[in-house]
């Protein structure tokens, strides 16, 4: 629980000990998440895989502030989430792209910036940049429903970057797509946190998915969510991610590790739930 | 497009044509009396040699309903807003706004007369406008509380004010219930504003011209009137349906 500031204002996420406990009514509290240790480094690509409500959105809400812990500290740039929060010091993106369907695909990306009362000048120039990056230039004007899903998608993944965070959250941000767009959606997010060296934490359910893009993976096991492993893919540089990485042995040697690791989880389950 | 709307609209009007010939066969055929039931030709014929007056009740009456929708609707969209903001207040509110819609507001015209003066406008306008308040307040109130989840999540993560939630989401999301709460709204303001005519009040409006002509016996003209009433409804109906297209979530915000 107690890490000098030093420590922390070096990592981009710095996790100690994390609770996290939800009490159901009438039943045994749910432990969602116990003695969560994580430290992720700046530009640093980190996914969490895990069986179904072993806490990994639990994990990201937490360093979002969008939840409290039960105990435990998180920093985020050495900050508290709250602080950082407020600083604007991260991007979100969820399973669902969540875009406002009022909005066209320009002002939707423009939303964090608007909040954050960015003039309107800078605002209209950096539209244009991300819309660009996500190959989205003639669709400006297009309102949510007149995109696929795959489209939308890439729009929250352009909002989600638009004031240029260090740090990028994304739970299951592919969930809903198909394989085919899903693999070049990987592609793009690999160039993209490449081209803006943000530190990103991912959550997935896809082992490939997480050996394509991560430098580490960290892997969990659930009640109490805990993590059980962590995986160093280390298949080099964010920008050496390119469609040729999915032949070459090293993916399929990382695929493999994290599926062990992953099964080795749900072997450990049930010898976990009897411990307690 | 032509072929489709010719193809919606033409059964209800060959139904509406076929009804007013019925209707006016059997007036002439069974010698129905007048003041039971005057045919459609000589409604038709008073309508149209009274269509000056007609014309400017339902601008007296349409007047009256259009000050209550603007009043009532304002009033309603900040209170409901207000509301949401300190939920307290739209816990105590909405099942009494709820209980006052089942209320015959109109029933409070001659009340309002003796209040205001039976020769001003004032208590037409304060029933057009309670009629318009209740239901753009309780579809406000509702749409307020729309926002989803995952959105409310995303403006907290960008460090939304909440005053920028309220502004860039709850509102433009409510937008809808609201354009649906004036339109239901704008309905009962015009038969309401029609109907308090029947009980006093300055002279002026259709629904005062339907007494006075049944008063005196002028049965046709008093259905002239009534068609006029009808119509100025459809009007209304139109005026709320368009602003209710308006406001469907593309064209919000
Ligand atoms: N608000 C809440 N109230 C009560 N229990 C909760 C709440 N949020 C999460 N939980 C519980 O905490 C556990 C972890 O949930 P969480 O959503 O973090 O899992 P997850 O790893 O994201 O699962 P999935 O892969 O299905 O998304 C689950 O058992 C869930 O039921
Ligand atoms: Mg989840």
């Amino acid at each position: 629980m107690t890490t000098t500031s030093s420590d922390s204002a070096a990592t981009a996420v710095s996790v100690r000990g994390l609770r996290r406990v939800f009490p159901v009514r009438g039943r045994p509290d749910v432990v969602a998440l116990d003695g969560i240790d994580l430290d992720v480094a700046p530009g640093e690509f980190v996914s969490l895989i895990g069986p179904s409500g072993c806490g990994k959105s639990t994990l990201m809400r937490l360093v979002a502030d969008l939840d409290d812990p039960t105990t435990g500290t998180i920093a985020v740039f050495g900050k508290t989430p709250r602080r950082a929060r407020l600083d604007h010091d991260f991007g979100v993106a969820f399973q669902q792209s969540a875009l406002l369907p009022w909005r066209t695909v320009s002002r939707n990306i423009a939303l964090p910036l608007e909040l954050a009362k960015v003039d309107s000048g800078e605002v209209k120039r950096r539209i244009g940049e991300l819309l660009d990056m996500v190959g989205l230039s003639q669709f400006g004007d297009h309102y949510p429903d007149q995109l696929s899903g795959g489209m939308q998608q890439r729009v929250a993944i352009a909002r989600s970057l638009a004031e240029r965070p260090k740090l990028l959250l994304m739970d299951e941000p592919f969930g809903a797509l198909d394989e085919m767009t899903r693999e070049r959606m990987q592609t793009e997010l690999a160039r993209i946190a490449g081209e803006s060296g943000a530190a990103v934490i991912l959550v997935t359910h896809s082992i490939p998915e997480a050996a394509f893009l991560s430098d580490r993976v960290v892997v969990m096991s659930p009640r109490p969510g805990r993590i059980v492993d962590v995986v160093d893919v280390g298949l080099g540089d964010q920008k050496e991610r390119t469609e040729d990485l999915r032949e070459a042995s090293g993916f399929f040697e990382a695929v493999k590790r994290i599926r062990e690791a992953l099964h080795g989880v749900e072997g450990a389950a049930p010898k976990a739930a009897e411990q307690r | 497009m032509i072929a489709r709307a010719l193809r919606l609209a033409l059964p209800p009007l060959l139904l509406g044509i076929l009804s007013l010939g019925l209707w006016e066969i059997a007036v002439k055929a069974l010698h129905i009396k007048p003041f039971v039931l005057p045919a459609p030709s000589t409604i038709w014929a008073q309508f149209v040699k009274h269509f000056d007056n007609i014309v400017k009740g339902a601008v007296g009456t349409g007047r009256n309903a259009l000050i209550g929708v603007l009043v009532g609707a304002a009033l309603a969209i900040l209170l409901a807003i207000f509301a949401s903001l300190v939920r307290v207040v739209a816990d105590m509110s909405a099942p009494i706004v709820a209980a006052a819609s089942v209320v015959p507001i109109v029933a409070l015209a001659p009340v309002l007369y003796t209040m205001f003066g039976a020769d001003k406008q004032t208590g037409r306008w304060l029933v057009a406008a309670v009629s318009v308040y209740v239901p753009v307040y309780l579809n406000t109130l509702k749409g307020l509380r729309r926002a989803q989840p995952i959105h409310r999540d995303l403006f907290r993560a960008n460090a939304a004010s909440g005053w920028q939630v309220t502004r860039h989401l709850t509102l433009p999301g409510a937008l809808p219930y609201v354009a649906t709460g004036i339109k239901i709204g704008t309905a009962l303001a015009v038969i309401n504003a029609l109907i308090a005519e029947y009980f006093g009040g300055p002279v002026g409006g259709l629904g005062k011209s339907i007494t006075s002509s049944a008063a005196s016996s002028n049965y046709p003209l008093a259905w002239a009137y009534v068609l006029g009433a009808v119509l100025l409804g459809m009007f209304a109906y139109l005026i709320g349906a368009a602003i209710e297209r308006l406001a469907s979530p593309r064209g919000a915000g």
